[in-house]
């Protein structure tokens, strides 16, 4: 048990004695907006404590994919689903599934960052516990540890009661990460989380998503090519064939191996940037 | 033949004249003219404003003068010879506050169900409602009010005086007599506002950041977390601001008050009795066939109405800047 989770007071049988690392498979995933099918039977096995990266052009699904995760997908008044999520082997939109206890243990950073505008910053990082009702034993140590984990304690210690709205835009983004990190996720989704932010900003959000995969599970989706080099074990390239047919994924596995040696001829193409 | 850009030494502190340069308007006749069109239009409502506010000074400054404090301080007013605006006053707002109470937690119910929970058919259907509400005219309202709704409310009115009646406000020296009282005027004031809170605080929260009601629902929270952090406190504003512009419609409405409040104009905290008065009803019932220092009383009235709406909207507007304040340090 982690200090964390002694701050945070998370039962300890709630994840079992390896908490924060899990295995999350989609299983034959297709996905719907209204009667348009966006997504094509997607099958995907997510490694506890690894960083997958989901790459593919614009438009083809990844981050309705990354949406399904965590049942943010559903939020669309016209979306509909089918195959199954599991999460250590427990389907995520089975029967008795919470969607709340769910997506307190599968987090998730958007691409534009979204501190919450009528927050201080260390109310921000703590906004989750509250959402869900959670205790905290130690607030301004559990403040600490999740900015310190999402590299933005130096930054921000002295200003602790300041809008999250006055923090740069890559600082943003770490506190929104900050934040995801506070309710104890065991996955964490990242949907193009350095987007919008200059490289220096980019460096220091990578370097934070390498540390913390060693405790929790990272699926991210981004845009560039050597961001998916650098900072992810696997790698899954998605893809669409025509405008309006669902995205698939074409090829996944070791990221080394998909960027040296692929085996389909399109993931070569792609990751070498002859189209997309 | 090519061109390479060269990098030039920043010149030592001192050496060149670095004084801000004054910008140059530029802007074309087209711009001008539209600009012109737009002064006139707003400085025809501050002129109207000024012009309210000299007119209703103008008119009142023989009774100011005549009664002077007497007449602020006044509770009952027996023109034209000691007329006191304090117990229409304490009507008017009673009014305001029954109508508040009963419009305000509906509007905000409603239009967070519009914003939040209602299929998109519904959610169109519902504003367009709202809509066609506001639009309603007040005789129809005070209609209706008179006929129907003092019927209906008689029963549970009766109950809370019988009950409740140690309780002043519900205290009445009429039992059995509700029709004309200030509790079934701000009800039907209160019909008459749901749909100017409802539409603005609909507004207001549909402007609430999607990413952030998303990031709240991300990270584990319910609706209803979702709701009172993010979507509340970034509409707290426009809120209150709907709800002083219904306040200042209740305080103003005169029609229905007209048509159903009793004649009796005494300072009383027993809304559910006859006893109340309100301004906008004295000035209405009296103004035609006063005479001209009946009608500076009743101007001065209605400048007072217009102040006591000034301050409550004044006071509204501090409370929230205090809480953004507050908020931001």
């Amino acid at each position: 048990m982690t200090a964390l989770d002694q701050m945070v007071g998370f039962p300890q049988q709630q994840y079992g004695a390896n908490a924060g690392q899990a295995r999350l498979v989609a299983r034959n995933v297709s996905a719907w907006f209204g009667t348009k099918k966006v997504l094509e039977r997607i099958s995907l096995n997510m490694e506890p404590g690894q960083v997958s990266a989901l790459i593919g052009p614009s438009g083809c699904g990844k981050s309705t994919f990354l949406r399904i995760l965590n049942r943010l997908h559903e939020l669309v008044p016209v979306a509909a689903l089918s195959g199954s999520v599991e999460l250590d082997g427990e389907n995520i939109y089975g029967p008795t599934a919470s969607v709340t206890r769910t997506r307190l243990k599968i987090g998730m950073v958007f691409q534009k960052p979204n501190p919450f505008p009528s927050m201080s910053i260390a109310q921000n990082v703590l906004a989750g516990l509250r959402l869900s009702g959670t205790k905290v034993h130690n607030r301004d140590a559990l403040v600490q540890e999740c900015l310190e984990r999402a590299g933005l304690w130096k930054e921000t210690r002295n200003r602790l009661n300041e809008s999250g709205y006055s923090l740069s835009g890559g600082q943003q983004q770490r506190l929104c990460i900050a934040r995801a990190l506070a309710v104890r996720p065991r996955v964490l989704l990242l949907d193009e989380p350095c987007s919008a932010l200059d490289p220096i900003s980019t460096g220091v959000i990578e370097e934070t998503i390498r540390e913390l995969c060693r405790d929790v599970t990272i699926v991210i989706v981004t845009h560039n090519m050597q961001q998916a080099q650098r900072i992810s074990d696997t790698c899954a390239l998605f893809l669409i064939d025509d405008e309006g047919k669902p995205g698939y994924i074409v090829e996944s596995g070791p990221t080394d191996q998909m960027f040296s040696r692929p085996n389909d001829p399109r993931t070569a193409d792609y990751v070498n940037g002859r189209f997309g | 033949m090519t061109t390479t850009a060269t990098l030039t030494a920043p010149l030592p502190p001192g050496s060149v004249d670095d004084t801000p340069i004054t910008f140059s308007s530029g802007h074309s006749s087209a711009d001008r003219a539209f600009f012109g069109l737009l002064a006139c239009s707003a400085g025809i409502v501050l002129m109207l404003l000024v012009a309210l506010v000299v007119f209703l000074f103008a008119h009142g400054w023989w009774a100011l003068v005549h009664f002077n404090v007497r007449f602020f301080t006044g509770t009952v007013w027996s023109a034209p010879l000691e007329p006191g605006v304090l117990g229409l006053l304490v009507g008017s707002v009673e009014i305001g506050l029954v109508a508040l109470f009963f419009a305000f937690p509906i509007s905000i119910f409603t239009a967070l169900m519009i914003v939040e929970f209602a299929p998109p058919p519904l959610r169109r259907t519902l504003t367009a409602l709202i809509d066609l509400l506001a639009t309603v005219p007040s005789i129809v309202y005070g209609f209706w009010g008179l006929e129907a709704l003092t019927v209906w409310v008689q029963s549970p009115v009766s109950w809370l005086a019988k009950y409740f009646g140690f309780i002043p406000i519900f205290r009445t020296l009429e039992p059995g007599r509700f029709d004309d009282s200030i509790f079934i005027c701000g009800l039907i004031v209160a019909i008459m506002i749901i749909p100017v809170i409802t539409s603005i605080s609909r507004e207001v929260m549909s402007q609430a950041p999607r990413e952030a009601c998303e990031g709240a629902l991300a990270l584990g929270g319910t609706r209803w977390g979702m709701i009172t952090d993010v979507i509340l406190p970034f509409s707290r504003s426009g809120i209150v601001g709907a709800t002083l512009l219904g306040f200042s419609r209740a305080l103003g409405e005169t029609i229905a008050v007209l048509l159903i409040l009793s004649a009796n104009n005494q300072v009383t905290a027993a809304i559910l009795g006859p006893d109340g008065g309100s301004v906008t009803k004295q000035i209405a019932a009296f103004f035609p066939t006063s005479s001209p220092n009946g009608q500076s009383e009743l101007t001065l009235a209605a400048l007072t109405l217009f102040a006591t709406t000034l301050i409550f909207s004044l006071g509204g507007r501090l409370v929230v800047q205090g809480g953004l304040r507050r908020r931001r340090s």
